[in-house]
């Protein structure tokens, strides 16, 4: 550039006499004053009250209900039998009564939800290893070393699914039951589906092997299953076998850990197809019966089971309308009193004067 | 000039004192008569001995050049192998690096591992090369443009195989080599001038790659050399020994030891340093002394400037307070976990492991120092240095600095100290070539106590002024090529050469393209048109013409007419100038010419012997005869009607086209005067002057000695033997104060003894006069010797000149000796025109609160008189002087002053005051025990003058004001007598002028004119601070801002350092994401237009009270940032609580609301937004979400603990995320959006006030400005209408008048100064 222009003769080093150079680029000043932010504030706070109303009828059509059954009902006694570790093998049955006195509408998800565990403890986060979980055959037998200490059983076998994630899974399994006039009927559930679609496709595979008609159980041979499993991974699921190994959709819900210690995970979808389901719950009495396995006392946390409907703006939380419709309020407030300030002060540049 | 070059002799003194030590500590060693061997055992280590390398000691050269370096020389750092160790050492001096290191070390510590190891690093490696690119360009760029072709260049070495000078590259010279150069080409080494083609032994250098100064300079060959023919180097038998290598330009000490033993000494004027050019001269040899880095040249050469900016400082500070705030996040952090810990029992979630709570959370402090590095903001400072180049290309390129007449822009040397420019407060400025433009012009003079006022000479320069001023104005608003091309015809004096760095390895710029065409004169140092055309005193000529006239006769007359043609005769020898004339050019070509025919054939075509050309047309013995009569005095002469004619004949015609080069502007004033009186210098060689007299002809003039300017004498002198009387003249010129004191009545008859002491009364009168109006005054004596006295005297001066060490007392002795008794003949006024825009300029900076000190040389009657004329002093104010002679006088002076001082305020009323201090009385006021009460004084003054100071002591009160206020200071200088001053001070401006390269080489910015200094500091300091400081503050919010969010989520995650972002997302986010949208912030916010700055000075205040950058601002910065964070923290939260979200997908919408937040938040800070910043705001938010929906695709098993598969795509197609974005980033910047408008509507401060006049229409605009600058004006009327009233106000103008005191002081005030 400077070679160039060094030829033009005697105003050789003369600066282009740009607008960029010379800093004099049009530009646009949002010099914020009373007068010019009034019409923002005014449309602000009609837009967020707006909004606001229109997301808080949204949210109150949807429901939600919540049974804690951690030593609710007859599940005390299985309270009681998990304190205990060396009862861990004994299984435990037992049954919440609820009752639903408004019809959910539409489809409705069933979760189970804990509070007080700490999914998102670091320590704890770190302790899996995706490359296992994605049936690579070198991770399957020698898990990351993340996985400490939960790599190798006591017979020194790896542990497929490996770390304290898998580990600690979920094990309590519900069946809902709708009692109504014409006698109890099971509530159809669907357990598949309520993963995302990555998750289940793309992130978690089986080990991929040459010979296809080998059983998951043989593909799995030469690992051993989580120290707190009762089963092992190929055998998660009894009634299908397409929901087994990596890819069952409830180990793979339970390996998305959850962003706080008190949270909800999708356990089933209710199955519209079969009347009397297919506009949703309908109101009435309904039983869950739960085979309790899961401890929760060691960190006082409790287990509950969660039915609810979703809207487009997501589940019954009343958080984000009201905070819109306050937030509009708010705007509304500040906007008068900068009306009143603008009125004072702003009001044909009258701030100018000394 | 006397000030100029004493000043200079001053600071060149200092620096030899200051370099000089222990290298050459014992001077009484040497010239002993004891054996050579010995000395040479003993002084090895102290001093070089050089011998010629192909000479006859072949066997000791060896030996002895085994410490010297080869000519080659390296400016880069680094080379091709040693560049990735040695940048990387380098790099990891830097704290901020070793920060990153340590981080990364911590990583990797299996028990506080937060990340991934790779990730830590990303930060550190993305500096480190980023930083390495620049420094590998720079380095690149070093070696490719200056020492590649150093190096390579060729000159003519003596090789002795083939037996004659064969073509060598310069880095194959080495010391003791024999170089031959031709007429312009440049000079390898230092090397020792044993041979010049000149006759004389005479060879001319000009020096401006050194130093800029374009006038030549002689050099002399070796003393006692055989001449004649050239010299044969095998034959070379002398031995040299000298100084070890130092920076010293103006001086070099050795000798040269012949094979006989005897001596010969050497001195500067043997040198001829590297990268000067040869002019003039047909052929030199010299021998190598210092080659490659060892010259004086690459001594000098210290490179940029690094300074700390006031803001840099204050923003370490801030990042201490960063890191309190790290460590009390993290000590939060382990302690909670601790506890947590203790509180659970086993839990299925837990690992199993024995580490006790305590120990867990001794392990998560560190892990936490991980996760919430990006808190201290060590990416800031690889911003700032990027944000302040930038900063520096839009001062380079404004096209306001730019100066026609010179072509240059402004230089910026100090790359970092951008932001100091708008937090001056104090500014120094030396005076000569600073306030004024430094182009002595002849004004009027006083002869033999008569006074001749010229005043067709003072109308003609009003004249001048306003046909530069109208150039300037057609410069403005033309925009041709052809009206550029007339104006640079009008600008011949200036000087066009550049001094940059790399013309200081030999290279000189642009070399080729400069060549001028041959219808352009080459510039010549002070010779402007304006400064050659002297308009002669009617009567003076009157006069003169009398040496035709039959009125000579008149006994008195004549008395006085020998006055006369004395005078003009001093002006016209009495200097150092070199005479050259425009049909010998000096720049040929710059190309080296081929072969040595073509330089033959050129010097016959040009460079004709000197006097050949130039003798005498018309020197009869009559004119002799009748002249010399006249110089006998008092015999009358017979008038010859021949006389007439050749009076007539003498109009200067054929040898108008004389071009004067003289070291300083006023020694061609003066030469350039003289010959206006048709008292022509012709001719100027070593020994002999040729001088073109009225009525006599062109004679020739003896020169015997020059006795050269020096700081402690304040006078040269030149010993001539006078060409009619034959007798030995001493003509001197200097100072008033000295030359009054040595003009004594010549012993004699009384008659002349009285008419000596009118003489003296009458031109103390003149001077007294002169000084009032500003004029610069050089008084004019002689002495005529006889030539006994002269024998005695030379026989002295001989022996001065050829000892060794104490050469520089003796010579002084010596010249002393002869400078007595002198006999006063005139004296001179010569005016030196304020630069255009000063006044306007001066007052700008005082409305802008910056208290403006002029330090200079000069008298005080001068000083004060340009001091009014700039507007440093108003009608108004009240002037104080001090002038003292001890130390308790002025002690209490201070006191008195103090006192009136504050009856002045309680008499409610002058506009300011100002001190006037002289040299003398600064000295004492600078003492510890008086300083307190000299700043005390000084900072309730507006303006303080410091008259007749030295360097040091210019730095000395730049460094008092400096470190006792604590203060900002700027010291703004032309000459080598500012160079001290200029690097104490925070900010040193060079004005590229008159005076050579020395202040500019010196300086952080360097500009040509100083009503520059405006638009510097008013706007672009302005600016530059501005911008920085929100940058900063920025910086330190952002970063807060998000680490906070990390932090908050560690009180849901048991404080286990759980992070809720992917961790390539979170380094990237300040890396890459919101890295780049500051950067331009930086760069190019503008808060008030420039002309609105220029016109409203006082806006400058805000940046001198550091009103960006206040402990509020931050901690007000640092709340804001906590709360946005809580919002963007808690709304999701609430938003998500209770819900199947996992960790990924909370942070999802945290992340990308806190982006939104940031961007916007800066577009709320910014006052203006161009589409750059719209670019680069929606480039980062797109890419942001780009990056993460790309990533959220692709990343399968990528970044192993938080896998983002799926989790941004997904988030990003749910209502509830925009929900959450929306909700967020609105309540999070609606109170900084509220604090803004209130504030701006409420308390705007004047920043805002001026912004909003911006947004005006320009006829409302207008009537603002007259608003503003009314109420500014009203406040300086009503203390003007007080001030009138006030007693203590002196008379204004246009007569100011000076305080009485002063008036009679001012002959004793110049004699105190020694």
């Amino acid at each position: 550039m400077g070679k160039a222009k060094a030829n033009a003769g005697p105003l050789a080093r003369r600066p282009d006499n740009s607008a960029f150079k010379q800093q004099r680029l049009p530009a646009w000043s949002p010099m914020l004053t009373a007068q010019t932010v009034l019409p923002f504030f005014y449309g602000m706070a009609i837009v967020c009250v707006l909004l606001g109303v229109w997301l808080l009828v949204t949210v109150q059509n949807t429901h939600e209900l919540k049974v804690d059954y951690t030593h609710a009902g007859s599940c005390d006694k299985c309270f009681e039998k998990r304190k205990d570790r060396a009862n861990a093998n004994q299984s435990c049955n037992c049954t919440v009564v609820f009752n639903i006195e408004n019809t959910f509408k539409g489809d409705v998800f069933f979760y189970y939800g804990l509070i007080n565990f700490h999914q998102n403890l670091r320590q704890y986060m770190d302790s899996r290893d995706d490359g296992q979980m994605i049936g690579r055959n070198k991770n399957l037998k020698n898990p990351s070393y993340y996985c400490e200490p939960f790599i190798k059983d006591k017979n020194g076998l790896p542990i497929a699914p490996c770390g304290a994630v898998a580990n600690s899974m979920f094990n309590d399994s519900f069946t809902l039951m709708y009692h109504s006039a014409a006698g109890s009927r099971v509530v159809p559930l669907f357990r598949k589906g309520i993963t995302w679609y990555t998750d289940k496709n793309v992130k978690f595979r089986n080990p991929q092997v040459e010979n296809k008609t080998l059983t998951l159980a043989q593909v799995f041979e030469g690992t051993g299953q989580p120290l707190y499993w009762q089963k092992p991974v190929y055998d998660l699921d009894p009634w299908d076998r397409n929901n087994n190994g990596f890819i069952n959709e409830d180990l793979i819900v339970w390996m998305r850990e959850a962003a706080f210690p008190n949270f909800k995970k999708l356990y089933g979808v209710l199955n519209r197809a079969i009347e009397p389901f297919t506009d949703g719950l309908p109101a009435g009495n309904y039983s869950v019966l739960i085979s309790y396995n899961f401890p929760v006392e060691y960190f006082q946390g409790r287990k509950e089971v969660v039915l609810s409907t979703v809207s487009w703006f997501g589940g019954q939380n009343n958080f984000l309308p009201v905070a819109y419709l306050v937030t509009g309020c708010l705007i509304l407030l500040l906007a008068v009193i900068l009306t009143a300030v603008w009125w004072k002060f702003g009001k044909n540049g009258r701030n100018m004067k000394e | 000039m006397e000030q100029i070059h004493w000043v200079r002799h001053r600071w060149q003194q200092l620096v030899a004192a200051e370099s000089g030590q222990g290298r050459y500590s014992a001077p009484d060693a040497v010239p002993t008569k004891s054996s050579p061997k010995l000395h040479n055992a003993q002084l090895t280590g102290k001093r070089r001995t050089v011998i010629a390398r192909h000479g006859p000691y072949q066997h000791e050269y060896d030996s002895v050049s085994k410490g010297c370096q080869g000519n080659g020389i390296r400016t880069t750092k680094y080379s091709l192998l040693s560049f990735i160790p040695m940048n990387l050492f380098q790099q990891f001096h830097r704290v901020a690096n070793l920060y990153f290191l340590f981080l990364v070390m911590l990583n990797w510590v299996p028990v506080v591992e937060a990340f991934q190891k790779e990730i830590t690093m990303i930060p550190l490696v993305v500096v480190l090369i980023v930083i390495a690119i620049k420094d590998a360009l720079e380095d690149y760029r070093r070696y490719y443009k200056s020492d590649k072709i150093a190096n390579g260049r060729i000159c003519e070495v003596y090789s002795k195989k083939q037996q004659t000078y064969v073509d060598q590259r310069w880095q194959d010279v080495r010391v003791g080599d024999f170089v031959r150069l031709s007429c312009n080409e440049i000079i390898p080494a230092d090397m020792l001038l044993l041979y010049s083609s000149d006759l004389h032994g005479v060879c001319y250098i000009e020096t401006a790659n050194l130093d800029g100064e374009t006038n030549l300079k002689q050099r002399q060959v070796v003393r006692d050399l055989p001449q004649g023919s050239e010299l044969t180097p095998e034959n070379f038998h002398s031995r040299i020994e000298c100084e070890n290598p130092n920076n010293d330009l103006s001086r070099f000490r050795g000798y040269m030891e012949h094979p006989s033993n005897a001596r010969v000494g050497l001195h500067n004027d043997n040198l001829l340093l590297r990268s000067c050019t040869i002019r003039n001269t047909e052929t030199i040899i010299g021998i190598v002394v210092y080659a490659g880095h060892e010259t004086k040249a690459m001594k000098n050469n210290s490179g940029p400037r690094y300074k700390r900016s006031k803001l840099e400082r204050r923003m370490n500070m801030d990042i201490l307070w960063s890191v309190v705030l790290l460590v009390i996040m993290c000590l939060t952090a382990a302690i909670g976990h601790g506890l947590w810990l203790r509180n659970l029992e086993e839990a299925s979630f837990l690992i199993p492991d024995t580490t006790s709570p305590a120990l867990a959370g001794f392990y998560l402090f560190w892990t936490m120092i991980i996760v919430l590095q990006v808190l201290i903001p060590v990416s800031l400072y690889v911003s700032i240095e990027i944000v302040k180049l930038g900063q520096i290309f839009f001062i380079q390129n404004d096209v306001d600095f730019y100066n026609e007449y010179l072509d240059s822009r402004i230089q910026c040397r100090a790359l970092n100290i951008t932001e100091d420019l708008g937090q001056i407060q104090y500014v120094f400025s030396d005076k000569t070539g600073t306030l004024t433009e430094n182009k002595m012009v002849f004004r009027r003079c006083t002869i033999a106590g008569v006074e001749y006022p010229h005043e067709e000479n003072a109308r003609r320069l009003e004249v001048y002024k306003q046909e530069e001023d109208e150039a300037m104005g057609r410069s403005h608003t033309l925009k041709s090529r052809a009206s550029a091309k007339s104006l640079s015809c009008k600008s011949l004096s200036c000087n066009r050469s550049s001094v940059s760095l790399h013309t200081l390895t030999g290279h000189s710029e642009g070399e080729g393209e400069e060549t001028p065409s041959p219808t352009l004169p080459r510039h010549s140092a002070f010779s402007s048109p304006m400064e050659k055309d002297v308009v002669p005193d009617p009567f003076l000529v009157q006069k003169l013409n009398c040496l035709s006239s039959p009125l000579f006769l008149l006994m008195d007359a004549s008395m006085e007419l020998t006055y006369i043609v004395d005078f003009f005769m001093a002006l016209a020898i009495c200097n150092t100038v070199v005479v050259s004339s425009p049909n010998q050019p000096r720049h040929v070509s710059r190309t080296p010419l081929k072969s040595l025919e073509d330089i033959k054939m050129l010097f016959q075509r040009f460079s004709l012997p000197r006097f050949s050309t130039l003798s005498p047309p018309h020197t009869t013995e009559s004119t002799r005869s009748f002249t010399g009569r006249l110089f006998a005095r008092g015999k009358p002469a017979t008038f010859t009607p021949s006389e007439e004619d050749k009076i007539v004949q003498l109009n200067p015609g054929a040898w108008n086209e004389l071009i004067y080069e003289a070291e300083s502007p006023d020694e061609a004033a003066l030469v350039h005067a003289a010959r206006a009186y048709h008292c022509t210098l012709r001719g100027h060689s070593l020994e002999r002057l040729l001088v073109e007299l009225p009525g006599m002809g062109s004679l020739a003039v003896h020169l015997l000695h020059i006795l050269p300017f020096d700081s402690t004498r304040k006078r040269m002198s030149v010993v001539v033997r006078h060409p009619l009387t034959k007798q030995v003249v001493v003509y001197t010129k200097g100072a008033d104060s000295v030359i009054m004191d040595l003009a004594e009545s010549p012993k004699g008859a009384e008659q002349s003894e009285s008419r000596q002491g009118h003489i003296r009364e009458q031109t103390q009168k003149h001077l007294d006069n002169y000084a009032r109006e500003g004029l610069r005054t050089l008084c004019i004596a002689k002495r005529v010797q006889t030539s006994t006295e002269y024998e005695v005297w030379l026989k002295r001066h001989a022996f001065a000149e050829t000892s060794i060490e104490n050469r520089e007392e003796l010579l002084l002795e010596s010249a002393q000796r002869l400078e007595t008794n002198l006999t006063l003949l005139g004296a001179t006024g010569i005016v030196d025109r304020l630069q255009e825009e000063v006044p306007e300029t001066i007052e700008a900076l005082q409305r802008a609160g910056v208290k403006v000190w002029v330090l200079t040389g000069d008298k005080q009657e001068t000083a004060i008189n340009i001091a009014c004329a700039c507007k440093l002093l108003r009608s108004t104010d009240h002037l104080l002087t001090a002038n003292c002679g001890s130390k308790e006088a002025c002690k209490a002076l201070l006191l008195e002053l103090r006192a009136e001082m504050e009856c002045g305020e309680a008499a409610e009323g002058t506009s300011g005051f100002t001190l006037v201090v002289d040299g003398r009385t600064l000295e004492f006021a600078l003492q510890e025990d008086l300083k307190g009460d000299f700043l005390e004084l000084s900072r309730c003054c507006r303006a303080v003058i410091c008259c007749r100071s030295t360097p040091l002591q210019k730095s000395q009160v730049v460094r008092l004001v400096q470190d006792q206020l604590q203060v900002m200071t700027l010291a703004i200088g032309d000459g080598a007598n500012d160079v001290s001053m200029i690097q104490v001070a925070d900010v040193g401006i060079g004005i590229s002028g008159q005076e050579g390269m020395q202040a500019v080489m010196s300086s952080d910015f360097a500009i040509s004119r100083f009503k520059h200094l405006r638009k510097l500091l008013l706007v672009h300091g302005h600016w530059c601070y501005t911008r920085l400081a929100n940058m900063i503050l920025y910086f330190f919010y952002k970063n807060v801002m998000y680490v906070n969010l990390l932090f908050w989520y560690q009180f849901f995650c048991g404080f286990s350092g759980s992070v809720m972002t992917n961790s390539w997302v979170l380094i990237f986010f300040n890396l890459l994401f919101t890295s780049v949208p500051p950067l331009l912030y930086g760069i190019l916010d503008k808060d008030v237009s420039a002309d609105t700055l220029i016109k409203l000075p006082e806006l400058y205040k805000s940046g001198q009270n550091s009103k960006a950058y206040l402990t509020s601002t931050f901690w007000l910065t640092m709340l804001d940032a906590i709360y946005q964070s809580l919002v963007c923290f808690f709304v999701p939260y609430f938003a998500y609580a209770g819900s199947d979200a996992d960790m990924l997908s909370f942070g999802s919408p945290i992340n990308a609301s806190s982006l939104l937040i940031i961007l916007l938040h800066q577009v709320i800070e910014s006052r203006t937004l161009t589409w750059l910043h719209a670019l680069l705001l929606m480039g980062s938010a797109l890419f942001y979400f780009s990056f993460t929906l790309v990533f959220s695709v692709v990343c399968v098993t990528c970044s192993p603990p938080n896998n983002p598969l799926g989790v941004d795509k997904l988030q990003m197609s749910q209502p509830l995320f925009y929900g959450v974005c929306a909700l967020t980033t609105m309540l999070a910047l609606l109170p900084r959006f509220l604090f803004q408008a209130l504030h701006n509507s409420i308390c705007p401060s004047d920043t805002v006030k001026a912004a909003l006049m911006d947004k005006l229409n320009p006829d409302d605009y207008c009537k603002r400005m007259q608003r503003w600058n009314q109420t500014q004006a009203q406040s300086k009327t009503r203390s003007l209408v007080i001030n009138v009233e006030d007693s203590d106000i002196k008379v204004p103008d246009p007569d100011f008048r000076l305080p009485s005191e002063l008036k009679e002081g001012s002959a004793t005030t110049g004699s105190l100064l020694s």
